[in-house]
């Protein structure tokens, strides 16, 4: 199954230099700080999420260099751990980045139709970028919310208790801009046992 | 049922406030000093005696491990808060950590005391966006009220706590793998010996520890190890935080007593089983990593280790995933195969190969299109990944496989018969 955070092939950008913005280049001081000052290898972590921020959601290779420069360290050190963590990603995505959960949890409570859903809305395949560049759509390992499933992250949010219906409905006010509600989507708070909530 | 005074969650689902204010109302920081001036050693012993047994799955005896960090080995220590929460099922240290996260960091101040560690770092998943931004905040709150950073409390103990978000990568829930992802590197774990109480975060003493073992100590010392202990059973005490999904009707989770019978805890608390009690085909009663159980032993089997362990199951991070009778059992545990293969860290062979090799076999097995001499190959290679890799990963992709055929062999017969006779 194709994902932009596990392949191991690093684009290049060659017409494009990656520089910290100003603002970032204030939070790498701070983030730097929370280690001991000979182990500042231990930001390359927060500081490959900090990169892949500033450049929409994927590392090029120009980027990652820039990481290990602000390091000192040597770039297959940097590339090393951005290849093993899912969560970078190492070719485009589109502005949704849309990740179903397809573990036994999920599954029990119907991520497969998600999936058919996501494929049908975003008009593109699981794994793959729609043409409009809206989204991107992948299936993942379990997201740690299973007492709220089926559910699907959607860039940094978690969007809960999923039914085919208001993940259509999610998708669909993405596509035409709209705003979406985070969270659970039949008004559940965390994972109260629903029976409190009806009360 | 557990009694609403002797819970040691009180906002676990998010209906009060997660700051510092409403953390002060619940009792939360409001006699740290004195928890502190009991001295290291008795809050070690406190905690040994109320029998606490690690949270993240092990079960290993918390106050056990404490103790292990040195007195005085010159280097500094340090404390490392396991929420790596990845393992399928589980979702218990998310609502402490966006719902209560003022109960996380006293937790830490103490046991951090307890280990003569001024630095902890709390690793946690970096799916959790908002957890994290929450206890973030809970964390700069504490700073500004002096609750931790130099003399903290007013306890003349300097202590520091900084948030680490990872990067996706179940595998550094193991504690050395946690350990080498917080240092930079790749998240593969470590051999052991050396231990982390002897060398672990940059070579210094270390303790790894779940978010719930830490969470719960507070209020231990705070109400006795007595009252602690006398909760549950001999070995098996206290309360525990049960994440049921699957098929129920409400999935949640819930604070219980340990030892709680698994039907009481589906029934009373997760609104019972879709179809009724009747309609169970399966429990997994402790996270992906357990092998599960069919409903015969699911009708009167306790939930704590013990018991579990019992009828060769496990209580694991305490993750029920209940399946009912619509359930295609083995496709449910070939996702959990693809699920170890996917989360292989690539380091031992008999791991990286062999969680493949199996999830390619059980997707197989979904169809019947295998032999029936497989089943026994399968069994085998389970046998020769189990005990042969570094770490547990290995280990736990196997079990759920071997769960499998311990329970529904015949199942699998079945469909290997009726593929037979199609094909023919």
């Amino acid at each position: 199954m194709h994902h932009p955070g596990t392949n191991n092939k690093v684009y290049k950008k060659i017409n494009d230099n990656f520089e910290w913005s100003s603002e970032n280049f204030k939070k790498i001081s701070e983030i730097i700080k929370k280690y001991p000052s000979n182990r500042i290898q231990s930001a390359v972590i927060p500081l490959l999420d900090l990169a892949q921020r500033q450049n929409n959601g994927w590392l090029s290779k120009n980027s990652m260099e820039k990481v290990a420069e602000t390091l000192s360290m040597s770039y297959i050190r940097v590339l090393e751990v951005a290849t093993f963590y899912s969560m970078f990603n190492l070719e485009p995505i589109g502005k949704n980045f849309v990740q179903i959960c397809r573990t036994t949890p999920c599954w029990l409570r119907g991520s497969d139709k998600l999936s058919k859903v996501a494929q049908e809305v975003c008009e593109t395949n699981i794994g793959e970028t729609s043409d409009d560049e809206i989204f991107t759509v992948v299936e993942v390992e379990c997201l740690g919310a299973c007492c709220n499933a089926p559910m699907v992250q959607i860039n940094d949010d978690y969007y809960e208790d999923l039914d085919e219906e208001s993940f259509k409905k999610i998708l669909q006010d993405l596509k035409d801009n709209k705003s979406i509600k985070v969270g659970s989507q039949i008004g559940r708070k965390s994972s109260q046992p629903e029976r409190k909530f009806d009360a | 049922m557990l009694k609403e005074k002797d819970k040691i969650f009180k906002n676990l689902y998010g209906f009060e406030d997660w700051k510092l204010e409403g953390a002060k109302k619940r009792g939360i920081w409001t006699n740290t000093k004195e928890l502190i001036k009991m001295g290291s050693d008795k809050i070690v012993e406190e905690i040994k005696n109320s029998q606490l047994r690690g949270r993240g799955g092990a079960g290993f005896p918390a106050g056990l491990k404490w103790s292990f960090m040195p007195k005085d080995s010159g280097k500094d220590h340090y404390l490392v808060v396991n929420a790596d929460e990845s393992e399928p099922g589980t979702c218990k240290d998310r609502e402490i950590m966006r719902n209560d996260p003022h109960l996380l960091l006293e937790g830490c101040l103490v046991a951090a005391f307890a280990m003569h560690a001024h630095t902890c770092y709390i690793y946690i998943r970096g799916e959790y966006y908002s957890e994290s931004s929450n206890l973030q905040k809970a964390i700069d709150e504490a700073y500004a009220n002096n609750l931790i950073g130099k003399n903290a409390c007013g306890t003349g103990w300097d202590f520091d706590i900084y948030l680490h978000r990872g990067a996706g990568a179940y595998i550094c829930g193991e504690e050395t793998a946690l350990l080498e992802s917080l240092e930079g590197k790749k998240g593969q774990p470590r051999l052991k010996p050396p231990f982390p109480a002897g060398a672990g975060l940059y070579g210094c003493p270390t303790t790894v520890t779940n978010v719930e073992t830490i969470a719960v100590s507070p209020t231990i010392l705070r109400r006795g190890s007595k009252w602690f202990a006398n909760l549950g059973s001999a070995n098996n005490t206290g309360t525990k935080i049960f994440s049921i999904s699957g098929h129920v009707n409400n999935p949640c989770n819930v604070e219980e007593e340990m030892g709680i019978p698994l039907k009481d805890l589906i029934e009373k608390h997760a609104g019972g089983v879709i179809g009724g009690w009747e309609n169970l085909l399966a429990v997994i009663p402790g996270g992906a990593s357990v092998p599960l159980l069919p409903k015969s032993i699911c009708d009167t089997v306790k939930m704590d280790f013990d018991s579990l362990k019992e009828v060769q199951s496990g209580l694991g991070t305490a993750a029920v995933i209940v399946m009912n009778k619509s359930t295609d059992i083995v496709e449910a545990i070939a996702r959990l195969s693809h699920f170890y293969k996917h989360e292989s860290c690539g380091q031992c062979t008999p791991c990286r190969e062999g969680t493949g090799w199996m999830y390619r076999m059980m997707e197989k097995m979904i169809h019947g299109n295998v032999k029936h001499k497989d089943i026994d190959k399968i069994l085998d290679v389970t046998k020769q990944i189990e005990g042969h890799t570094i770490c547990a990963l290995g280990d736990a992709a196997a079990w759920p496989i071997q769960g499998l055929f311990r329970h529904f062999r015949p199942e699998i017969e079945k469909r290997i018969e009726e593929r037979n006779r199609r094909v023919a």
